[in-house]
């Protein structure tokens, strides 16, 4: 599983690009998204995933079902 | 206000002239601290009074922080700064109005490029603007590397213009240092509560380092590091206002307390802001019916405070794009369109000669007040009354009232002309004919006052304004405010005394909400 960012409640405002310790998060007509390739869900950097904590609309970053789950390397 | 609590908060360790002189500046908390010439004179209100001059060039001509500077000198926001590090109950970023004027609402973000090119395009169209801010939409210091690489760029580029920010404070502590080193000498903190268990009613959550705290812990971890960072920015000489939002059974009676508690750490400037909690905006208070003050009780809060420090009064609680003087808007025509359209030229020394020539025109205005003042010297009367004001700017009463998008209020009494607020209000002329649904709303806006003082005013709400209660000035058109204020005051008390006119107060107002119906 990845996080995604549903397009229709993104106010756009940015505050989640520069949390990700991925760099998984860009702008993209003009609301931003998470490129599910490089989302680690923050495991192995936070309890949380920091686009989720920061960001100011309820369930707009929310799992994305349709990715099969992150598998941190052991 | 006494020595004492000055005394208090000094340092003791020994400091360079220079920082002499800014720790002066950091311990002078507003006015009245020393000298007996009280409020009146300083700091927010008229002239320099008894500020010291460093402070006062630093205020002077910042419509923001000086009331007098807000009639003569325009500002703009760059909306560069879009992220947020914490969620308030009276704001949602979701929705976006043109025609509504408040905080965290804007149009376009911008990149610290386009704003750059902006700023220039408006100080070349616009000789009076003197201040840029970075205001949001957002929070400047949860967008650090765009906030700072803006002023970056403006301070190469337009030397003359001032720079602030105005932050939530939860990051603040962390990036004094660079604000100072950017020259950024006015910062406005805003701080609702020093009360963990009110701010858990007003913050849903804060997000600091990595993780979301929430309820009472999240209040506390606000309030500390709103405090610490005022503290740090007040010891290296910069010049901060704190602004709150007075929420009615939430902050109110509480915000007396946030105000000593701002004071004695050294806040230049305190704004007490009606909450702005219309259901259409979507915020939690708007939604969950919390309303607003009434204009008594924010005045009477402001009063509250007043013997305290300076209060500011001349708050629009304007956009995070906004453009132009305090009260009136021009960013429609700065779009990024348009101003990447522009040539800009972009003339220091024509605006330095515009500016003095404000600068001449705020000392007849001053002089014309004191000339004035001075006739209503010996009069004995308790009469202290409101009345409203229809201005453009520079001082004048020199609006339509039909154009009128805001009354100023002045209080008058015989200490001379005080301005205590305005009262933004729907047009009410439109294509030429007024609307009595217009008048009514207007009437409400300023039923407080028992005057309107404006350039010109029709026949029909004339009447209506009288029956009302409230009696149409129209014989001071192009003149200074305060001294025409003044001149009728006089002419009133005298009317008193010799029985002609019977003195009644007047009822309470209402502070407008929403966006604006009828645009410009």
């Amino acid at each position: 599983m990845s996080y995604k960012i549903i397009a229709s409640q993104c106010t756009s405002c940015s505050a989640c690009e520069p949390e990700c310790p991925n760099v998984a998060i860009r702008e993209k007509g003009g609301t931003f998204i998470i490129d599910p390739k490089k989302c680690t869900e923050c495991i192995g950097y936070f309890d949380v995933p920091q686009c989720v904590a920061v960001c100011p609309v309820e369930n707009t970053c929310v799992v994305d079902a349709s990715v099969p789950r992150y598998q941190p390397s052991a | 206000m006494d020595a004492v609590a000055v005394n208090d908060t000094l340092q003791v360790t020994p400091v360079i002239a220079l920082e002499d002189v800014m720790q002066t500046v950091a311990e002078h908390k507003g006015c009245g601290t020393s000298g007996g010439s009280g409020k009146a004179s300083c700091g927010s209100a008229a002239g320099q009074g008894d500020l010291p001059t460093e402070i006062w060039e630093k205020v002077k001509n910042h419509p923001c922080y000086s009331e007098e500077a807000h009639h003569h000198y325009a500002r703009m926001h760059v909306a560069v700064a879009p992220a947020c590090n914490i969620q308030c109950n009276y704001c949602n970023r979701k929705y976006d109005c043109a025609n509504e004027s408040r905080p965290g609402v804007v149009s376009e973000k911008l990149t610290p490029e386009q704003a750059a090119k902006k700023v220039l395009a408006v100080a070349s169209t616009i000789p009076q603007m003197t201040v840029l801010g970075v205001a949001g939409p957002g929070d400047p210091l949860a967008n650090p590397e765009k906030t700072f690489k803006t002023f970056e760029l403006i301070s190469k580029t337009a030397p003359d213009i001032k720079l602030c920010l105005s932050t939530n404070g939860l990051a603040l502590p962390d990036h004094v240092d660079t604000i100072a080193r950017y020259n950024v000498d006015h910062v406005t903190i805003t701080i609702n509560m020093v009360d963990p268990e009110i701010g858990a009613k007003i913050y849903p959550w804060v997000f600091w380092r990595h993780k979301r705290y929430t309820g009472v812990e999240a209040a506390k971890l606000l309030t500390d590091r709103q405090l610490l960072g005022l503290e740090m920015l007040t010891e290296r000489g910069i010049l901060c206002k704190v602004n709150s939002v007075m929420i009615p059974g939430v902050n109110d009676k509480h915000l007396v307390e946030v105000n000593r508690a701002v004071k004695s750490r050294g806040a230049f400037l305190h704004n007490i802001m009606p909450l702005i909690s219309a259901p259409e905006h979507g915020t939690v208070f708007g939604l969950t019916g919390q309303r607003g003050p009434s204009a008594q009780e924010l005045k009477a809060l402001q009063d509250s405070c007043e013997g305290e420090m300076n209060m500011m009064r001349h708050c629009r609680q304007c956009r995070a794009d906004a453009v132009g003087l305090l009260g009136e808007d021009r960013s429609a025509e700065f779009t990024t369109d348009k101003i990447m359209a522009m040539e800009v030229n972009y003339d220091l020394d024509s605006r330095k000669a515009y500016q003095a020539k404000v600068e001449d025109e705020r000392v007849a205005k001053v002089a014309a007040k004191q000339e004035e003042l001075s006739t209503l010297a010996g009069e004995q009367s308790d009469i202290k009354l409101l009345i409203a004001v229809a201005t453009k700017g520079s001082g004048l009463i020199n609006e339509h009232f039909g154009h009128a998008k805001e009354f100023q209020v002045y209080e008058l009494s015989t200490a001379g002309a005080k301005f205590v607020g305005h009262r933004r209000v729907d047009l009410y002329c439109q294509g030429g004919y007024g609307e009595d649904e217009g008048l009514d709303s207007i009437i409400r806006a300023i039923n407080d006052c028992h005057a309107v003082f404006v350039a010109k005013i029709g026949g029909c709400p004339k009447d209506d304004l009288t029956k009302a209660g409230i009696e149409p000035v129209d014989q001071f058109a192009h003149e200074f405010i305060e001294k025409s204020a003044i001149a009728w005051f006089k002419s009133y008390l005298d009317k008193v005394n010799q029985g002609e006119i019977e003195h009644i107060e007047r009822g309470d107002a209402e502070i407008r909400q929403g966006a604006l119906i009828a645009a410009a």
